[in-house]
C-alpha cells in the first residue's frame, strides 16, 4: 500500500571524481553468443573502498564482475563491447596482456577452489608466477597474506597439509589469501559466502572489510544484509542494466528509483 | 616481521608470468597429439588401401564374391572369410544379446544390494580377460564338451533333408563356425552387459518409480518403460559389441578350424577375415598374397568403421537425450 | 472379476519367468567366469616354478621357462605405454581444454572413438606396413608402437573425461591469479585429475598387456633372450599362441602358465584401477 513515487527516475548513477576512481566502466555491453546480458552499463569503482553489486539472479552482476578481469575471455562465444578503464587503461582493448591484468585484478569465487597442493603452496602459487623471492621472503609473504585473511592462527602449524583438509570457510579464506598474496590492486568477490555457514560468513565479512584499506574491493552478493554491512557503495542491477548506484546508506535507506526500492524492501527478487 | 615491506599493492604493471612463453608451445603440443590420433587412423586407412590396391585392381568386385583362395595359382577371393566374419558375428550377437540384457536387468532390478557390486565387478573383469585366454579355453575346455553335448545331439536330432540337417552337416569336433560364434558370444557378453547396465542406471529413478507406482510388474517396467527409454543407447551398445566380434582375432583363430572354403554348415570349418590375416600374414610368400591379405584388412576396416560410426552416432543421440 | 484375476495371474507368471530368465543367465555368466578362472588355475599353477621366470623358452620337449617372453612383454608394454601416455594425455587435454567446442574437436573425438574399438589386427597390419616392411625387420619397437596405437585412444578418452569433470571454477581461479592456461592445466587441473588419469593409464595397460594380434606381425617372436629393441623380441601373447597350438606337451603346459600370468596381470591391474577410481569419487 505504499505511495507510488511518480517522478522517480528510471536510472540513478553516481559519478565519482577521477582521482578517486580505480575502475571506470563506460557503455559496457556484454554478449553470450547472440544473447545480450549487459546493456550500456557505466559506473566508477572507488579506490580503497568496498562496492557491492546486488540484484536478482540473472541480472548481470556476475557478468559485470567477470568483465573486469576479462575472465569471460576463456570462453570463445562471450564478448564485451565498450570500455573498462583500469587506472585509465582500457582492459577490453586488443592486445592487453591478460595474465598481467589478472595479476592486478584478483578474484575469489562462489565456491572455495583450493588447488590440489599444500596450504603454503596454494598461497605461494600466484607469487611464484611473477616474483622470484628468496625462501625467507616467500615464507614472509605467505604468512602476511594468511594473516590478512585471518587464517594464520588456524593453519600456521599445518602449512604443509593439503588445502582440501580445511573446512569450507577456511578454504574460502585460503582463496582470499591466495588472491591477495599476489598484491593485486582490485579484488573481485563473486558471491564469496554463498557456500558458507553463518559463522564462516561472519568471519569472511570481517576479513573483507579489513581489506578495503589497501584494495578496491568489489563484491557480488544476493544477500542484502551483507551488502549493507560491508560496502561503501552499492550498485543495483536489473535485467542487465545498472538501475541505481550510489552510497550504500543512500541506496538502502532512500533509493531514488522505484525498482531498487521494490527490490530492497523485498517486493521482488 | 619487521623486515617485511608494508603491504601496499603494487600498481606498477607486472612482467610476464613464469611459463608464459611456453604456453603456446604447450597448446601446440596438445594439438599435435590430437592430430597424431587423426593421422594414425588416416594412415591406417591409406596404408590398407595402398597395400590392398593391386588385389582390388586385379579382381575388382569379384574379390568379394569369389570364394577361391589359392596362393599357388594366385587367385584370391574374400567370400569365404567375409561370410565367415559376418555369420559368426551375427550368430554370436543372437546368443549374447538376450543373455547380456538378462544380466543387465538382473543387476539393475533384481539383484540384492549386497551382491550388486561384486557381481558387477565380476562382469567387468570378465570383459577384461585377454581374448587369447578365451581362445585357449574355448579350444581345450569348451570344444570337447560342446562337441559331445551339443553338436552330436543336434546332428542326431535333425530330420533328414531339412534345413536343420543341412546346417549341421560336417564333423562335430567342436571346431567350426558355430563354436567360434559361441566363443565370440561369451567374449562380447560381459562388455555388452556392463554397457547396458550403465545405460539402465542412467534412467531417472522417477521414470521407473512411476511405472512401478501404476502396479506394473518388473518385467513390464523393464521391457516397456526403461528399455524403450534407453533405446538408441542400447542399440549403440549392441553395435559396439558387434564391432568387437567382427574384429576379434585370437579367440576365433583357435576354434574356427581355419579353412578358406565357403562355410557349408554351422559345423564346418571356416575362417574370418581376422583369423585369415593372423594365420597367413607372416608366412605370405608372394607380394600378391600380401596384397590380398591387406585388401581383406581393408574390407574389415570398412565394415567395422561403418558399424562403429553407427554405434557412436546412436550412443551420442542417447547422451543428448539423457 | 474372474477374468481380471486370471489376467493378474498370467501377468505374474510372465513376470516370474522373466525374473527366472534374468537370474539364470546371470548365473550362467558367472559360471563361465568361474570356469575360465578355474581352468587357468588348474592348468597354469602346476607349471609355475622358478624356471618360468629365469629360463628362456625351450626347444620342443625340453625344459625351459618364459623369462625372455616376460621381459619382451614388459619392454614392449613400456614402450607402448610411454608413447601412449604422452600422446593420450596431451590429446585428451587438447580435447577438453582447447578444442572442446570446435568442429575439429568433434572430428578428433569421433575418430578417437573409432580407433578405440578398431580391430587390433588392423593396427598390426598398419604398423607392419609403416615400420616393419620398410626397415626389413620385425622389432620390439614396432610392437611397442602397435601397442601404443591401441592404448593411446583409451588414455585420450579417460583424460578428456576426467578433465571435463573438473569444476570450471578451479580452472578460472588459476586463471584469475594470472597464470597462463598452460600452467593452470599442468599444475592445477592435471594434479586435480591425477587419479582419473592414472586409472585410464592402468586400464590401457591392462588392455595392451594381453594383446596378441598386433604383435604377430610387428615384434614377431624370438626363442632367445633379446634386449635390443630393434630386433624381434619374444613376448608372452605370441609365445602362448604358438605354444598352445603346438603338438608338444611341454609347450602347451608353458602356454597355460603364460595365460595364467597374463590373466593375473590384467585382472590385478584392473582391480587396482577400480580401487583408485573409487577413492577419487570419495571426496
Amino acid at each position: 500500500m505504499s505511495v507510488e513515487i511518480l517522478d522517480a527516475p528510471e536510472v540513478q548513477v553516481l559519478e565519482l571524481p577521477p582521482d578517486e576512481t580505480r575502475i571506470q566502466v563506460k557503455n559496457l555491453n556484454f554478449f553470450y553468443g547472440t544473447k545480450q546480458a549487459l546493456f550500456d552499463v557505466s559506473l566508477a569503482f572507488r579506490r580503497q573502498s568496498v562496492t557491492a553489486l546486488i540484484g536478482p539472479s540473472g541480472c548481470g552482476k556476475s557478468t559485470l564482475l567477470r568483465t573486469l578481469n576479462r575472465m569471460y575471455s576463456l570462453y570463445p562465444h562471450q564478448r564485451a563491447e565498450g570500455q573498462v578503464l583500469l587506472d585509465g587503461e582500457d582492459v577490453l582493448a586488443r592486445g592487453v596482456d591478460l595474465a598481467a591484468l589478472r595479476a592486478r585484478v584478483g578474484m575469489v569465487f562462489q565456491k572455495p577452489t583450493p588447488f590440489p597442493m599444500s596450504i603454503f603452496d596454494n598461497v605461494a602459487y600466484g607469487v611464484r608466477l611473477y616474483e622470484k623471492l628468496s625462501r625467507h621472503d616467500l615464507a614472509a609473504r605467505v604468512e602476511e597474506s594468511l594473516r590478512r585473511a585471518a587464517l594464520w592462527d588456524e593453519v600456521k602449524d599445518k602449512l604443509k597439509d593439503s588445502g582440501h583438509g580445511l573446512s569450507g570457510g577456511q578454504q574460502q579464506r585460503l582463496c582470499v589469501a591466495r588472491a591477495i598474496a599476489v598484491r593485486p590492486e582490485v579484488l573481485l568477490l563473486d558471491e564469496p559466502a554463498s557456500a558458507l555457514d553463518p559463522i564462516s560468513t561472519a568471519r569472511l565479512e570481517e576479513t573483507i572489510s579489513d581489506l578495503k584499506s589497501d584494495y578496491t574491493v568489489i563484491v557480488v552478493t544476493h544477500n542484502l544484509g551483507q551488502a549493507a554491512r560491508l560496502s561503501d557503495h552499492t550498485g543495483f542491477m536489473y535485467l542487465g542494466q545498472l538501475v541505481e548506484y550510489g552510497e550504500t546508506d543512500q541506496v538502502f535507506t532512500s533509493p531514488a528509483t522505484t525498482r531498487a526500492r521494490d527490490y530492497i524492501t523485498g517486493r521482488f527478487g | 616481521m619487521s623486515d617485511v615491506s608494508p603491504f601496499i599493492p603494487t600498481s606498477a604493471p607486472k612482467g610476464r608470468p613464469r611459463g608464459s612463453r611456453l604456453s603456446s608451445l604447450f597448446e601446440g603440443l596438445c594439438f599435435a597429439a590430437a592430430t597424431a590420433l587423426v593421422a594414425a587412423l588416416g594412415g591406417l586407412l591409406v596404408a590398407l588401401f595402398i597395400g590392398g590396391w593391386p588385389t582390388l585392381r586385379k579382381f575388382g568386385v569379384g574379390f568379394l564374391t569369389t570364394s577361391t583362395w589359392n596362393p599357388v595359382t594366385e587367385i584370391y577371393g574374400a567370400a569365404g572369410p567375409l561370410v565367415g566374419t559376418l555369420v559368426t558375428s551375427a550368430v554370436s550377437l543372437v546368443f549374447a544379446l538376450p543373455v547380456a540384457a538378462g544380466v543387465a536387468f538382473f543387476l539393475t532390478e533384481l539383484c540384492p544390494d549386497r551382491l550388486r557390486r561384486p557381481i558387477g565387478t565380476a562382469v567387468e573383469l570378465l570383459a577384461g580377460i585377454p581374448s587369447i585366454v578365451y581362445g585357449m579355453w574355448g579350444l581345450f575346455v569348451l570344444a570337447p564338451l560342446f562337441a559331445r553335448h551339443v553338436e552330436i545331439p543336434l546332428m542326431a536330432a535333425a530330420p533328414p533333408g531339412s534345413l536343420w540337417d543341412k546346417l549341421t552337416t560336417g564333423i562335430p569336433n567342436g571346431s567350426g563356425i558355430l563354436m567360434a560364434s559361441v566363443i565370440l558370444a561369451i567374449m562380447i557378453l560381459p562388455f555388452m552387459a556392463a554397457t547396458l547396465r550403465d545405460l539402465l542406471l542412467s534412467v531417472p529413478p522417477a521414470v521407473r518409480e512411476s511405472a512401478y507406482g501404476l502396479g506394473a510388474t518388473t518385467k513390464e517396467v523393464v521391457l516397456s518403460v526403461t528399455l524403450p527409454y534407453i533405446r538408441s543407447g542400447a542399440i549403440g551398445a549392441v553395435m559396439l559389441g558387434l564391432g568387437r566380434a567382427l574384429g576379434e582375432t585370437m579367440a576365433v583363430t583357435f576354434v574356427i578350424g581355419n579353412s578358406h572354403d565357403f562355410p557349408a554348415s554351422m559345423f564346418a570349418s571356416g575362417s574370418t577375415i581376422a583369423s585369415t590375416i593372423a594365420n597367413e600374414f607372416t608366412e605370405a610368400s608372394s607380394p600378391a598374397h600380401f596384397s590380398a591379405l591387406i585388401a581383406l584388412g581393408l574390407v574389415l576396416f570398412v565394415i567395422t568403421f561403418t558399424v562403429l560410426a553407427l554405434a557412436r552416432l546412436l550412443l551420442g543421440l542417447q547422451e543428448k537425450h539423457a | 472379476m474372474n477374468r481380471r484375476s486370471e489376467l493378474m495371474l498370467r501377468r505374474r507368471i510372465v513376470d516370474l519367468m522373466f525374473k527366472g530368465f534374468c537370474i539364470t543367465v546371470t548365473v550362467l555368466a558367472l559360471v563361465a567366469l568361474a570356469a575360465i578362472l578355474w581352468t587357468l588355475l588348474a592348468r597354469g599353477v602346476g607349471g609355475l616354478d622358478l624356471d618360468v621366470f629365469v629360463r628362456a623358452t625351450p626347444a620342443p620337449n625340453s625344459h625351459g621357462g618364459l623369462a625372455n617372453a616376460i621381459i619382451g612383454s614388459v619392454v614392449m608394454c613400456l614402450i607402448g605405454m610411454l608413447i601412449a601416455t604422452v600422446v593420450g594425455v596431451l590429446a585428451g587435454t587438447w580435447l577438453a581444454e582447447y578444442g572442446q567446442g570446435s568442429p575439429y574437436g568433434s572430428v578428433v573425438r569421433f575418430l578417437n572413438d573409432v580407433l578405440l574399438s578398431a580391430p587390433s589386427i588392423l593396427v598390426g597390419l598398419f604398423v607392419y606396413e609403416v615400420l616393419v616392411a620398410p626397415f626389413h625387420g620385425f622389432s620390439a619397437v614396432a610392437g611397442g608402437c602397435a601397442l601404443a596405437m591401441i592404448a593411446a585412444p583409451v588414455i585420450t578418452r579417460t583424460t578428456e573425461d576426467v578433465l571435463r569433470l573438473q569444476p570450471s571454477m578451479l580452472r578460472e581461479s588459476g586463471t584469475a591469479l594470472g597464470a597462463p592456461m598452460a600452467l593452470v592445466i599442468r599444475e592445477v587441473l592435471w594434479r586435480s585429475a591425477r587419479g582419473g588419469i592414472v586409472t585410464g593409464g592402468l586400464l590401457a595397460f591392462a588392455r595392451i598387456s594381453g594383446e596378441t594380434a598386433p604383435l604377430l606381425f610387428t615384434s614377431l617372436s624370438n626363442q632367445f633372450f633379446e634386449l635390443n629393441p630393434l630386433k624381434p623380441m619374444a613376448n608372452l601373447p605370441v609365445v602362448i599362441f604358438q605354444y598352445a597350438l603346438s603338438p608338444y606337451d611341454d609347450w602347451r603346459r608353458l602356454a597355460w602358465v603364460g595365460a595364467l600370468l597374463i590373466a593375473a596381470t590384467v585382472l590385478g591391474v584392473t582391480i587396482v584401477a577400480r580401487i583408485i577410481a573409487r577413492e577419487q569419487h570419495r571426496p
